[in-house]
């Protein structure tokens, strides 16, 4: 077991510090569900396919995330609240790397 | 009025396969999407994802899956009442319903088993301060009759299929037809890409790439717009009478959270150690849209709790009838429209 820890920012504007697990094939939408950061409902809708923007996050720290997929990118050019460091977090998998990534979640779409 | 014996709200593989379960219960079933086709997300959102959990296939694509129940449930008939939403429920004194969908359609029916999945699709709106005050006046997020864009002047905003495809159609209806998104690329049929860009080299489609509208003016109606190139940031004004924004679907649990239901978290509750029935009698709630402690939106799960619905709706529907479950493999499939399934009967043969 090894787990790696996350700051992410709430809609709220709320910072919570998590334990992510790096063994559970497990990617940053999916932690953010696993501890209700975000209402059920409103984040993860497709199920983590790069096929809604309902896990976008602006990247806040300085960590180097691998590239965009075209799925990814494709899905960001459609998505609202877009900034020059969004990311979908279904699409951040939890390496060890990762430790002490900085997240704020974007705005609900409404 | 449509009158049926349960009437399913969400025509997504939940809801289809309940209409197989209902149909070895001798019920007849009619289905409510707001979305043209049968299938759901399945069919809407992922029909060439491969799935890896559906008991008995090491692998089904999304669509192949929807394509197999609409097979399986063929002989029960189903009624469709497709690109409607359900808007309303009555409950008659006699304990019956009556939903009727956003274009009036009624429906009548002792049962009403909600498997709305995530809710119903609705297009997707750009956030723009004044949006709102142009639906209808110049705004639409969907092409009904292309008829009325004839000699327009038209803006479609979008980078998928959808944006490509009215875009090459209104090429040659409208006056002017703008495309417009923001990057240079393209989520589409390789062959709608080409098109786009033939009738761009025509001069038959204004594209304007990497580009968002960025505002809305008009007196009343819709008369121009800023389109902002996201790059350089230079802002163009264009003048229009339509702007289409095409930016996909999604779901919202719309007007049944307003039914009286009880729901949590983006869900309604319901009693999962019997038979899935909500807080109102007569209305159960499958699949993706239910919840209670432990619950998975598995499409597995929903097939479950489908079949579980049907035998306390067949219960409710006739309160005095014995009936025992039958095997498939025991009693064949006997669908509505005279035709019989059953399992070969076997060889008696002596051997000499």
């Amino acid at each position: 077991m090894s787990d790696i820890k996350l700051k992410i920012i709430d809609r709220e504007g709320v910072l919570h510090e998590v334990d992510a697990p790096t063994d559970m094939n497990m990617n940053l939408m999916e932690v953010v569900r696993s501890y209700e950061l975000a209402p059920e409902g409103t984040i993860g809708i497709c199920g983590g396919m790069a096929m809604c923007a309902s896990c976008q996050c602006y990247v806040l720290s300085d960590h180097q995330l691998p590239e965009k997929s075209d799925d990814e990118e494709a899905m960001l050019s459609e998505a609202f609240f877009v900034k020059n460091n969004s990311r979908l977090g279904c699409q951040i998998h939890m390496t060890d790397d990762l430790d002490g990534l900085e997240v704020e979640l974007a705005p609900a779409e409404d | 009025m449509i009158k049926t014996d349960i009437l399913i709200i969400g025509a997504g593989p939940t809801g289809l396969f309940a209409v197989f379960e209902a149909g070895l219960l001798q019920l007849k079933c009619h289905l409510i999407d707001a979305l043209p086709q049968p299938g759901g997300q399945c069919s809407e959102i992922y029909p060439k994802k491969p799935i890896y959990d559906i008991p008995g296939y090491p692998e089904v694509l999304a669509g192949e899956l929807i394509d197999n129940l609409m097979e399986q449930i063929k002989p029960f008939q189903p009624g469709f009442t497709l690109g409607e939403r359900a808007e309303t429920i009555d409950k008659l004194d006699d304990g019956t319903f009556v939903v009727t969908t956003n274009k009036g359609t009624k429906h009548h029916a002792p049962v009403v088993a909600i498997a709305g999945g995530l809710g119903s699709f609705e297009p997707r709106k750009p956030i723009l301060d004044n949006l709102a005050k142009y639906e209808d006046n110049g705004v639409a997020y969907m092409i009904k009759e292309p008829e009325m864009y004839r000699g327009k002047k038209v803006l479609i905003a979008g980078g998928g299929d959808s944006a490509l495809d009215w875009s090459i159609f209104l090429a040659d209806i409208a006056d002017e037809v703008t495309l417009v998104h923001r990057r240079n690329e393209f989520r589409g049929a390789l062959d709608s890409v080409e098109k786009v860009q033939h009738l761009k080299n025509q001069g038959k489609i204004n594209l304007m790439t990497p580009s968002e509208v960025a505002g809305l003016h008009g007196k009343k109606t819709l008369e121009k717009v800023t389109v902002q190139n996201v790059d350089t940031l230079e802002e163009t004004e264009v003048a229009v009478d339509h702007f289409i924004p095409l930016f996909g679907l999604s779901p919202k649990l719309g007007p049944i959270a307003d039914w009286g239901l009880e729901i949590e978290k983006n869900a309604i509750k319901v009693d999962n150690s019997y038979d899935y029935q909500t807080n109102i009698p007569g209305i159960y709630a499958i699949g993706d849209v239910n919840t209670y402690r432990g619950k998975l939106k598995l499409i597995l799960c929903g097939f479950h709790e489908a079949t579980l619905m049907c035998q306390s709706a067949y219960q409710r529907i006739y309160p005095d009838k014995k009936y025992v479950m039958k095997y498939t493999t025991v009693g064949g499939v006997t669908g509505f429209d005279g035709s019989k399934k059953e399992a070969p009967k076997a060889v008696v043969k002596s051997i000499d």
